[in-house]
């Protein structure tokens, strides 16, 4: 059965028939597209279910012809590292189109297009993860800019056009770099035996070190945008900003990890050697990241720049852990990236609800939101533990992975990024104070609390980072055996811990 | 001395032949056919005569031949792909050419004086525009078919004559399109004086204004080089001048601006497939073994006209002149497919030449829709919020600049994949960098566009969407589902161009 092609026919179907609704009927058309997304939910845990988790191999795989002169392929599969992603983004979508029931009111266009655009970037983030022709995956990378475009720039708020603008010309920017080395890897697979772009081909091409040195900084530099890693970070802050809560948590919690997945499924496998050159350079910017973003977001005053900054902080660890190549790091990379789409979900819908209620984002406006909406204000704060990794939440035991697994190879980069955590419990505790705690600021004592459907929005999310927290190894079950197939497969291994002799 | 009478194949030249037949015609209809029928009667014929001509071509599709007049013309795969490109842009841009609105009443009259009032006022629209148009596309026909010199010389005049005369047809702000005419006239008479310069030093290289007898010489390496490198440079200067690469590119803005939008549209899209298809046979063949002598130059050429035509775009706030600057860039684009010099190089020039002049007469078709009481509106500024007005064709001119921006899922993105790949299988690196590099920035001001029209709220001062004629509109989407439709699925075009794309010599 056509799984992967099925998952991302149902959200095109659904933008159809929310296309052919009429346009008074506003209502109408947010239900179906909840439905849609619901649907598209149910088929990925069916499919999730059939995927055998010992099997390194891609699974459920699909492979027609599709440009044969080029030798492109529209080729499918999956394995634990992809599952785990477009599980996320299929949980995540129906989140958010419940949580930003009225999002699209604001927009420049009506609500139907909104959810148009919506279900279309539900397809291509499913089918950038599934990819395993690079074209394929490059086709997605790119076109999927255009709907969060059109998203940013048609129902955000403030600066919201230069905002798309700013996202857009710095991920085209990356894209055509990674455009280039595609190119170079085109033509020497016709050189050595027939062009193709399937990825097990390239990863076998042979080219000189240069060569491999170049086009891994071609991708690198593509996901280093998308991931972002600081210094090409500057995009994100004002995206965020701009975007509805609702894009912003498809934006940070989905796209930006087709960032760091392409870090693993691309630069790791397609260049393992240039991999290695880079590693010290990229962990250095990855601890730069890491205490950056911490830093920046204890400064912010808009709570959703602050979210931003948090979440550049929170890449940092995920390189971190994708370049330090031990499998403990990798599961830990792996993990964090879905247990960030939640806690990161978590923040930006219940900080969106937050600016709508009060009418600002700053977040010296709100204050005692304790005593006037408890239930919000507890939300806010589990979010914000899950951020900054409390342990019992999902994100501690990730960022602990990741921590440990960096350790054993590149101690000293893990103790500096260890200051990370330092720096998270003030950047969150600090608007956790400002905003919840205190005496009630002017303005602020009328604020509703959460309604029936936001809190039907939020409960999975805080559900599943409680829940992971105390008992993920339904996913690391799954991850496990996918990380050390990319650590073992790049011939990597971990170091032994030989305390004794101490020769190492 | 005996008179040989010529042998000509007449089933190989009959799509060349239909159209000068047609245009003939088209003369007499001008000078017989009263003034009411006369618009419409013009229209049926040219695009009767197109069509006609299309299914010729098709019909000779597997025939080879390199005698089909005397060795002056050459009938084989290339020639077939690009003569059926230059034909379905030409149909397109009919569609658009029949909105006698964009023409001037009577071209004889001076701008502004009662005669040409007069000529408004009683409806005697003149239609010179189709016979016109048809002489172009001959000459566009011939153009990249012809296999010696002196043909190729009159293929260049036949298509760029009529042009010179259309650009200054305009209805609205006659000057500037008579300005555009004249500087179009003279810029391209120099051009062709250098062509002509270049042809005579290729004779005294080789003794022989056929292809064949001077590849022989290059290949044989005998002639003195000398003659050989000036012939080279003055027939490049002369076809680079026609596709408007840089530091030859100066017509075109003002010419894009100038003349009236359908032929803007008609020049910048038809001109291009026949001046390319024409260099990359001379390229391809004749000059194939001097390859040393002339690439590196060129691959420069190349590369200062992307980054050129990209940079200078973003200053623009005129849409007729942004899109101009876009195709200078593209022209750089489309070099490096020249300076492949592989049988990839010519498939994706191909391809690129078909996916980007459909594209041109779709964005130009969509330009002549935005007006105001004095006639079409290219100052950019006053295209704010045109997504609000009107989304759907603002979201089809969006479609087109995504193509030339290159985005994937657009024909754009196949078409530059495939040159740059095709040109850095022959190591031209540096090419393709720039290419990337030059595509980047020219992202930036399509998006800009794009912004504008969606992102801006519209400013009240008259602009408005002409409702498009059922002809417009036909031009509109069938350009916009083709750039979709080769961007999503372009594998049987491919396909048909890989079996068909091979010189023959």
């Amino acid at each position: 059965m056509m799984w992967l092609t099925l998952l991302m026919v149902l959200p095109l179907v659904g933008s159809v028939v929310v296309a052919g609704l009429p346009k008074a009927n506003e209502k109408l058309t947010k239900q179906v597209a909840l439905a849609t997304t619901l649907v598209v939910l149910g088929t990925t845990i069916a499919m999730a279910v059939g995927f055998e988790r010992d099997n390194v191999e891609l699974q459920f795989v699909e492979k027609y012809a599709w440009i044969p002169s080029f030798g492109i392929n529209y080729a499918l599969g999956i394995d634990g590292l992809a599952l785990v992603l477009i599980l996320m983004s299929t949980i995540l979508a129906p989140v958010v189109v419940l949580a930003g029931w009225n999002e699209s009111h604001g927009g420049r266009w009506s609500v139907k297009t909104f959810y148009i655009l919506i279900l279309v970037l539900e397809t291509m983030m499913i089918g950038v993860f599934a990819a395993t022709d690079l074209f394929l995956f490059y086709v997605i990378f790119e076109a999927m800019l255009i709907p969060v475009y059109f998203l940013i720039g048609g129902y955000g708020t403030g600066e919201r056009s230069a905002a798309a603008v700013k996202f857009l010309i710095y991920s085209l920017f990356g894209g055509l770099l990674m455009l280039a080395s595609i190119i170079a890897l085109y033509v020497m697979s016709g050189a050595q035996g027939g062009h193709t772009f399937d990825l097990a081909a390239l990863s076998n091409l042979e080219m000189s070190s240069t060569t491999q040195n170049f086009l891994f900084l071609g991708f690198f530099i593509a996901f280093a945008i998308k991931a972002p890693l600081w210094p090409l970070h500057t995009w994100l802050p004002d995206a965020a900003q701009s975007a509805t809560p609702g894009t912003s948590v498809l934006l940070l919690g989905v796209l930006d990890k087709v960032g760091t997945f392409g870090m693993i499924r691309y630069c790791l496998s397609l260049f393992p050697e240039a991999s290695k050159t880079f590693t010290p350079a990229i962990l250095v910017l990855a601890v730069i990241s890491i205490i950056y973003g911490a830093i920046l977001a204890i400064g912010q005053r808009d709570l959703m720049r602050l979210i931003a900054f948090t979440s550049i902080s929170h890449f940092g660890f995920i390189t971190m852990g994708i370049f330090a190549m031990t499998s403990q790091s990798q599961s830990g990379a792996t993990l964090y990236m879905f247990n960030h789409g939640f806690s990161t979900a978590a923040l930006f819908l219940v900080g969106g609800w937050m600016i709508s209620r009060r009418g600002s984002s700053t977040i010296a406006d709100f204050g005692g939101l304790q005593r006037v909406t408890p239930v919000m204000a507890w939300m806010f704060f589990l979010a914000g533990m899950s951020s900054l990794a409390l342990p019992g939440l999902s994100s501690f035991v990730s960022e602990f992975l990741v921590l440990v697994g960096t350790f054993t190879r590149y101690p000293v980069h893990a103790i500096i990024a260890t200051f990370g955590i330092v720096l998270a419990a003030l950047y969150i505790l600090i608007p956790v104070q400002k905003a919840l705690h205190g005496p009630t600021t002017p303005g602020n004592e009328n604020l509703n609390d959460l309604n029936l459907r936001e809190k039907i929005a939020i409960a999975p999310v805080i559900a599943i980072i409680v829940v992971l927290g105390f008992y993920p190894s339904p996913l690391l079950n799954v991850i496990n055996p996918a990380a050390s197939h990319v650590i073992a497969q790049f011939g990597f291994s971990d170091p032994v811990p030989n305390l004794d002799s101490g020769d190492k | 001395m005996t008179f040989t009478a010529p042998v000509l194949n007449y089933t190989l030249l009959s799509p060349m032949l239909i159209l000068l037949g047609g245009a003939l015609i088209g003369v007499l209809v001008e000078a017989f056919v009263s003034k009411a029928l006369r618009p419409i009667v013009q229209l049926i014929l040219t695009v009767g005569t197109l069509v006609l001509s299309l299914v010729q071509v098709w019909r000779i599709r597997d025939e080879e031949s390199t005698t089909a007049a005397m060795g002056s013309v050459v009938i084989d795969g290339p020639a077939i792909l690009l003569q059926a490109s230059i034909l379905i842009i030409s149909i397109i841009s009919v569609f658009l050419i029949a909105d006698t609105d964009q023409f001037t009443a009577l071209a004889a009259a001076l701008p502004g004086s009662d005669e040409e009032r007069h000529a408004v006022q009683t409806g005697n629209q003149v239609t010179e525009v189709y016979p016109l148009t048809l002489f172009a596309i001959s000459g566009m026909m011939l153009f990249p078919v012809s296999t010696d010199l002196i043909t190729l010389f009159v293929a260049l005049e036949m298509l760029s004559l009529p042009l010179y005369l259309l650009a200054g047809l305009s209805r609205r702000r006659r000057l500037a399109s008579q300005e555009a005419a004249l500087k179009y006239f003279l810029l391209g008479a120099f051009s062709s004086a250098f062509f002509l310069f270049g042809m005579a030093y290729l004779y005294g290289y080789s003794g022989s204004v056929t292809f064949a007898g001077i590849r022989e010489s290059v290949v044989g390496g005998s002639g003195n080089d000398v003659l050989l490198l000036i012939g080279i440079a003055f027939v490049s200067i002369g076809l680079l001048f026609k596709v408007g690469a840089v530091p030859f590119h100066a017509w075109s803005p003002d010419v894009y601006q100038g003349a009236p939008t359908p032929v803007t549209g008609f020049m910048a899209a038809a001109t291009k497939v026949a001046a390319f298809g024409a260099m990359l046979r001379i390229y391809y063949t004749v000059f194939a073994n001097a390859e040393w002598s002339w690439s590196p130059l060129l691959s420069a050429i190349a590369i200062i006209t992307m980054l050129f035509g990209s940079l200078v775009a973003i200053a623009q706030r005129d849409v007729k002149r942004m899109l101009a600057y876009s195709s200078i860039a593209h022209a750089g684009f489309l070099l490096a497919g020249v300076i492949a010099l592989n049988k990839a190089g010519l498939e994706a020039s191909i391809f690129y030449l078909f996916a980007y002049g459909v594209a041109t007469v779709g964005a130009f078709a969509v330009v002549t829709l935005v007006r105001d009481s004095g006639g079409e509106v290219t100052d950019l500024n006053r295209w704010k919020g045109l997504g609000k007005r009107s989304p759907w064709v603002a979201a089809t001119f969006a479609g087109f600049l995504l193509a030339f921006a290159g985005i994937p899922l657009t024909s754009g993105f196949i078409g530059k994949f495939s040159i740059f790949s095709a040109a850095y299988e022959n190591g031209a690196k540096g090419v393709v960098i720039a290419g990337v590099l030059s595509s980047a920035v020219a992202a930036f001001f399509y998006i800009r566009v794009i912004v504008l029209m969606f992102f801006t709220d519209p400013i009240q001062d008259g602009t408005s969407i002409e409702i498009p004629s059922i002809l417009t509109r036909t031009a509109i989407s069938s350009s916009i589902v083709l750039t979709i439709l080769l961007g999503v699925y372009p594998a049987p075009l491919l396909t048909m161009i890989t079996n068909f794309s091979t010189f023959i010599r």
